[in-house]
């Protein structure tokens, strides 16, 4: 594809600060919407991270020094429904509408409009749910769970959450509809099901999973708000409902949502690491299938959330051993990946070194993951520090660094610039170093007794919060440095070729770095 | 495997330390033994996993640091062009499998035992409230309730000026324990009147939801006296943070002893 072809195309970019806004909020093109997305989510990430550190903060040391414990509650809600909602599913997102048209060879996604939508829908619906801190009542303090009753003691921000829930909601699921009729209609000529990169394969499942989860929640929460507002007994015991079907009405959503936000992140190092192995993914059927497995897995094994909830012997047997099973395909996915580093060749770039650390740390999450699987154990696990410690393990090790070595690896064709490899690096380092500071010493905090969401503590775990605090504020210094890596490449650098990376393989790599505003407007053919 | 390789025998060493010295139980790294067989049971079955997860991580480990050592690109420029091994492939699905069920088997024997509440001696009720305890003994006519003790409700408001390490058992502490008797099984009804609360003490392994509505079931039977103390563990608003549980284990006698006591309707007012 020539220069010049390029320009006529790229054309339409306005001068000026009004049309420029105009493009921005009007664009139905998939590289304008995955940058908004990426943007939107690196915002969200500082967002939900300050959150974080309000909370280390007040568990620095025993007794309450900052906030009352009502605003902690709304701090731990908050950020947790901004990290999951606001932050790494957008981010995914922005991944999916940069990359998966790319990697298929698609001139764009299948419904540009609606792509346009699912963005625009987000930043209001993000809004509305911060703006509640500004409500009588304040924030949503349930924890992002909205267990009934509790959920419904809430002040004004009750239905503004239940409403900014249901926006997120629609736009995740027309996202996953988008993508799902992308990758069904727009692949290359040539690229059958089997032949596509893993990251399409996983967004493929991870957009049915959305499918089957996000209605949901949609349906849980306006359960509750119906119980709140119009007098219907849905949870409430007194009219003869059911306060723990909400419980798993919640996690037959909330626990597909894990895999949700894990999936896209297994796709991206399943690129990443053939490429600095300079060696093909191994065992490719066997991680489309581990990634369907898991998928299935996912949708029956809600109850393993609710352990201690009084559920029958049965049921708990059932969970418990379903749940054990999904060890089996994130194990194979695990030696997969090891295996596609034996005998290769080996660089460590920082998208690779991001991958590695999601190898290691997320085996650590993945064995937590076990433990808590045992049923008996979990009793004493549950709603403890240790499962805080787990699910950080897997979210951020996994998700997170997922992310970013995605972001490492594909800036240089986002931006025509490789970044500074040397800041790369050093934030990986801090953020690996910080990462186990912050959430290692959990593990002992929540297996010497320390319950989860409490504001202050007895003094006996005092030391370990300590530790945790000072990591969770390096942790969040450190991502300073991932915003000036990225406005360094945006602003200049290195000019990136075609191929950034010497054993990069697929179709994105054969598009010009800028990646051009319109691409493969002739399907290229792959044999 | 590479077993000389240093990081892993460091790995190894630093758990031992951690996980097999009594010194470091003081520190409180670990879950409590307890003191009821199903605690030590649930103990028991908590360190196998944990074992059986460090065996199989420092396989896993060391297979990654090997290659990323062995096969690093200054060392091996040509890499190995295979994409597939089916043997290895057969077999770490199968040996996980094989491992998970041997796991499988006493964690479910642990769970038909956990779940047997019959032939109980003495039942208790407890109601959780917004955000304190409600005690009531079965065919006892003694109920109390229980809450934070008063000097630590105190010292956790902001700006208190009470230093939290000068008062005894910071946040766990309460104005009416729980009493039970030693080496008698005591089955718990566990409902709440307001939201979901959950009853939890770490050293006899019981751990439950109260929930408006429902009366769920658990048992224990502690096999030493003692002062035991365990937090409401299931997010009920504002004071989630301060609601602790006290149980103390007393002799058959203390207790008779203290039941008669509390029986008394004069003194159970004062209450």
């Amino acid at each position: 594809m020539s220069t010049t072809a390029i320009d006529v195309h790229a054309g339409h970019r306005p001068k000026g600060v009004l049309p420029w806004i105009l493009r921005w909020i009007t664009t139905t093109n998939h590289k304008d919407i995955g940058t908004l997305y990426l943007v939107f989510s690196l915002l969200m990430f500082f967002v939900g991270g300050s959150m974080a550190l309000v909370v280390r903060a007040e568990l620095f040391q025993p007794g309450l020094q900052f906030v009352d414990p009502y605003f902690f509650n709304q701090m731990t809600t908050v950020h947790a429904l901004i990290m999951i909602f606001g932050m790494i599913m957008p981010a995914f997102a922005g991944f999916a509408n940069w990359m998966v048209p790319l990697m298929i060879g698609a001139p764009d996604m299948a419904l540009p409009r609606l792509n346009n939508w699912s963005f625009w829908l987000l930043p209001f619906a993000t809004a509305m749910l911060l703006l509640t801190f500004f409500l009588p009542g304040g924030a949503p303090a349930a924890g992002w769970t909205m267990y009934p009753p509790l959920s419904t003691q809430a002040g004004a921000s009750f239905p503004f959450m239940i409403f900014a829930v249901h926006l997120l909601g629609i736009s995740s699921i027309m996202a996953s509809i988008n993508i799902i009729v992308t990758i069904m209609n727009l692949r290359a000529p040539g690229m059958t099901l089997m032949k596509m990169p893993m990251f399409v394969w996983t967004w493929l499942i991870t957009a049915y999973l959305m499918l089957l989860a996000m209605p949901v929640l949609a349906g849980a929460v306006t359960m509750l708000l119906t119980d709140h507002f119009f007098g219907t007994s849905f949870f409430r015991a007194a009219g003869g409902g059911d306060p723990v079907m909400y419980q798993h009405i919640f996690w037959f959503f909330g626990h597909p949502e894990v895999y949700i936000i894990i999936m896209p992140a297994f796709g991206i190092i399943s690129q990443v690491i053939p490429t600095f192995s300079r060696k093909p993914l191994f065992g490719y059927a066997a991680m489309v299938y581990a990634t369907a497995s898991i998928a299935f897995l996912s949708a029956i094994v809600w109850s393993h959330h609710m352990f201690t909830v009084g559920m029958p012997l049965a049921g708990q047997l059932f969970f418990m051993l379903t749940t054990m099973i999904i060890a089996i395909p994130t194990g194979v996915k695990i030696f997969n990946w090891t295996a596609t580093m034996w005998k290769g060749s080996l660089t460590f770039e920082t998208p690779m070194l991001f991958a590695i650390g999601f190898l290691f740390l997320f085996t650590l999450g993945g064995f937590s993951g076990l433990m808590v699987a045992i049923v008996p154990a979990d009793f004493q696990y549950h709603d403890t520090y240790f499962v805080v410690a787990h699910f950080h393990y897997v979210l951020v090790p996994g998700a997170l660094f997922g992310a970013f070595a995605g972001a490492y690896y594909w800036l240089p064709k986002w931006t025509g610039h490789m970044y500074d490899e040397r800041l790369g690096k050093l934030h990986f380092w801090l953020t690996a170093i910080f990462v186990n500071v912050t959430f290692f010493p959990q593990h002992f905090l929540g297996l010497a007794g320390m319950p989860r969401r409490i504001p202050d503590y007895a003094v006996q775990f005092a030391d370990f919060n300590a530790i945790s605090s000072i990591g969770a504020f390096g942790l969040g210094l450190a991502q300073l440095i991932f915003v000036w890596v990225i406005i360094k490449c945006i602003r200049g650098g290195e000019k990136a070729t075609d191929r950034v990376w010497e054993g990069a393989e697929g179709l994105e790599w054969t598009v010009p770095s800028p990646a051009p505003h319109h691409t493969f407007q002739t399907p290229p053919v792959v044999k | 495997m590479n077993i000389k390789s240093g990081p892993v025998a460091a790995a190894l060493a630093v758990l031992a330390v951690l996980f097999a010295s009594p010194v470091w139980a003081d520190f409180e790294v670990n879950m409590p033994r307890g003191v009821t067989t199903i605690s030590r049971e649930v103990y028991g079955l908590h360190m196998l996993i944990l074992w059986v997860c460090v065996v199989i991580g420092i396989a896993v480990y060391t297979a990654m640091i090997v290659a990323m050592i062995r096969y690093r690109k200054s060392r091996n420029p040509t890499p190995a062009k295979f994409s597939h091994n089916t043997t290895a492939e057969v077999l770490w699905t199968a040996i996980p499998a094989v491992i998970l069920v041997l796991m499988a088997i006493p964690a479910a024997e642990s769970l038909v035992r956990i779940e047997d509440t019959r032939d109980s001696e003495l039942t208790i009720k407890i109601t959780g409230y917004q955000w304190r305890w409600h005690y009531d003994y079965i065919d006892e006519d003694v109920s109390f309730f229980s809450a934070l003790a008063r000097e630590s409700n105190a010292a956790r408001r902001r700006g208190s000026g009470i230093d939290p390490y000068g008062v005894d058992h910071y946040l766990l502490d309460v104005d009416n324990p729980l009493v039970v008797p030693v080496d008698t099984k005591v089955r718990l009804l566990i409902t709440a009147a307001d939201v979901v609360h959950a009853w939890w003490v770490p050293d006899f392994a019981v751990k439950k939801d109260a929930i408006p509505g429902f009366v769920n079931e658990s048992w224990f039977q502690a096999t030493e006296e003692g002062t035991f103390r365990g937090q409401c563990a299931e997010l009920c608003g504002m004071d989630h943070g301060y609601m602790p549980i006290v149980v103390q284990v007393v002799s058959k006698e203390k207790f008779d002893e203290w039941l008669s006591e509390q029986a008394r309707p004069a003194l159970s007012q004062a209450d």
